[in-house]
């Protein structure tokens, strides 16, 4: 089994979200972070007091499939989340030891 | 020249109205009424006002004050705003009742009052309290509230200054001090007097900077170079915020902030117009004044930031519209509306320097601009009323109370200048003076700031056991 972590511009989560269900996967996590790469941040004022913003808004999804799956999961969110300009995110991919389906405690492909 | 003289003649046709005799009255004024003669000069319109405007005042501490405050600080620290504000006006109102309207509005010397009224000794449902206008009254107690909102919030600007970095106890104690020593002499040197009824045959019973015939209305000098002054003193004793310069300290919410100052300015109708003490033309010339200083100073605050960042900010509309309410205060009653609107586009580029500025230059952490818009503001406004409050540029001069009935006064702007200037710089020295020795002082035996582990984990958890958010 493959742990898929991206960061992608959050108003392309629904989009990932769709293709995602559509290629078979059936469960994701969501989660809003703060992060950068490339993209540089900005500059807020208040009354003069300057502060220079480093981090910017990211959506973290993280999906756990079987191996078969793992590689068209990651050209799916590649092309779908995909803008072409700067901070568009990444993508990793990790080896999952366990995984266990809490409700009838079927385990490895069987809880994806 | 034609527009000019029509100006200046509205302003003396204004002027002798409010010295007129009722228009009901069938008899000649009444020298030194007493109190059973006062009590039929007594207005329910008058009373109804003084009433309303002491709530206004009261909603401009809690929340609007709170809010104003507390959405500029970070979300740590929010309740422990809130708190602060809250408290001030819990404590300040015993404070007043007990001693403090006593030592502002009773004779004593020309610095501050007796104790002739302490414990409201002598006020009751049939006493009542002058106005501007000969042979009217409003009833004491009306008067007293309407002064207790005014003592209530004058110690609550000030927290602004330090803000996110103070300790609860030895704040309370630093507050109940500053109004005994500070804002209740101040009031009294700047606003008591015997009435215009009394003034004529005792034209020495009233305070020491109503007697050189300073102009203030609403309390420029009394509220906010006051606080003001104090707050940059409180500033300078506490030290900067941990991580200041290094941290982002950013607003935690706008949006509170700008609820707050919405709210600061619809009440701030109840500060000025109801300074006026009764409900006439002079109240609503007040409530004119404070909404188009207002509105002219959070436009030109706007405009300054649109030159000098190519962007407008919200918090610069709002804290262009509080610089705004804040220099008007003086001179709510004497300017004309075409003069208040040149004090607001006046008022916002100076105040703005103070807070971008000079405030970066000299490296003093007042973080929420209390000196920068409070003081430097009221210092404007005060020294604004002198030459706004001339007829000659529509203003509304000034009376002469030595003499019964009271008569319009020949105005000096010149003179009326310097007489604002001593005014000011007897409250900053004052002010500050005292402040600085009540903050070093508390700081020395009970300590003001908390740990530093305290101030990074936020007031709100270490002051008070609580989160302002909990989700």
């Amino acid at each position: 089994m493959k742990l898929i972590i991206a960061a992608i511009k959050p108003f392309k989560l629904e989009e990932v979200r769709e293709a995602l269900t559509a290629i078979g996967v059936r469960g994701m996590m969501v989660t809003e972070i703060k992060g950068f790469g490339l993209q540089s941040g900005h500059t807020e004022i208040y009354r003069g007091a300057e502060y220079e913003v480093n981090f910017v808004p990211k959506v973290r999804i993280e999906v756990v499939v079987a191996d078969g799956l793992a590689d068209q999961v990651v050209t799916t969110i590649t092309k779908t989340a995909r803008t072409g300009k700067i901070g568009d995110g990444k993508i990793f991919v990790l080896d999952v030891a366990a995984a266990v389906r809490v409700r009838t405690g079927e385990t490895n492909d069987d809880a994806l | 020249m034609k527009l000019m003289s029509k100006i200046s003649k509205a302003g003396a046709l204004a002027a002798s109205i409010s010295a007129a005799a009722p228009v009901w009255a069938q008899t000649a004024l009444i020298k030194a009424p007493d109190a059973a003669a006062q009590a039929g000069m007594v207005n329910k319109g008058d009373t109804t006002w003084m009433l309303v405007s002491s709530a206004l005042v009261l909603l401009m501490a809690i929340p609007a004050l709170g809010l104003f405050y507390g959405g500029l600080v970070r979300s740590k620290n929010m309740l422990s705003v809130l708190m602060q504000t809250f408290m001030i006006v819990s404590l300040v109102a015993i404070l007043w009742v007990v001693f403090g309207y006593s030592l502002a509005f009773t004779p004593g010397s020309a610095y501050v009052g007796g104790l002739s009224k302490a414990f409201l000794a002598g006020v009751g449902v049939s006493t009542f309290a002058a106005t501007f206008s000969n042979n009217v009254y409003i009833p004491e107690y009306a008067f007293v509230i309407f002064q207790m909102t005014f003592a209530c919030i004058t110690p609550a600007l000030i927290v602004g200054a330090f803000a996110e970095r103070i300790k609860f106890w030895p704040l309370m104690l630093f507050c109940g001090l500053w109004v005994t020593i500070v804002y209740f002499p101040i009031a009294h040197m700047v606003w008591y007097w015997s009435g215009p009824d009394f003034l004529a045959d005792n034209p020495t019973d009233m305070g020491l900077i109503w007697g050189w015939g300073a102009l203030d209305f609403a309390g420029g000098t009394v509220v906010h170079i006051n606080a003001g002054i104090a707050g940059l003193v409180g500033c300078l004793v506490i030290g900067k915020r941990v991580g200041f310069g290094k941290e982002n300290m950013a607003p935690h919410s706008l949006t509170m902030t700008m609820i707050g100052a919405s709210m600061l300015w619809v009440g701030w109708f109840g500060f000025n117009a109801g300074s006026n003490l009764e409900a006439n033309g002079l109240a609503a010339l007040a409530f004119m004044n404070t909404f188009v200083a207002t509105a002219a100073a959070a436009l030109s605050w706007t405009l300054v930031e649109q030159l000098r960042h190519g962007r407008p900010s919200l918090l610069g509309a709002v804290s262009g519209a509080v610089a705004g309410l804040v220099a008007v205060t003086p001179a709510a009653g004497y300017a004309g509306p075409m003069g208040a609107i040149v004090l607001g586009l006046i008022v916002s580029p100076v105040c703005y320097t103070f807070v971008s500025y000079v405030k970066g230059k000299f490296g003093y952490d007042d973080s929420l601009d209390v000196f920068g818009v409070h003081c430097v503001g009221g210092i404007l406004g005060a020294i604004g009323t002198g030459i706004l409050a001339d007829p000659s540029l529509g203003g509304q001069g000034w009376m002469d109370y030595t003499v019964f009935p009271a008569v319009a006064g020949t105005f000096d702007m010149g003179a009326q200048v310097i007489t604002q200037i001593k005014a000011v710089l007897v409250t900053l020295v004052w002010s500050g003076g005292v402040s600085l020795v009540l903050f070093w002082g508390i700081d020395k035996i009970f300590g003001l700031r908390p740990s530093s582990d305290d101030e990074r984990q936020g007031l709100d958890q270490t002051s008070h056991g609580e989160n302002a958010y909990n989700s």
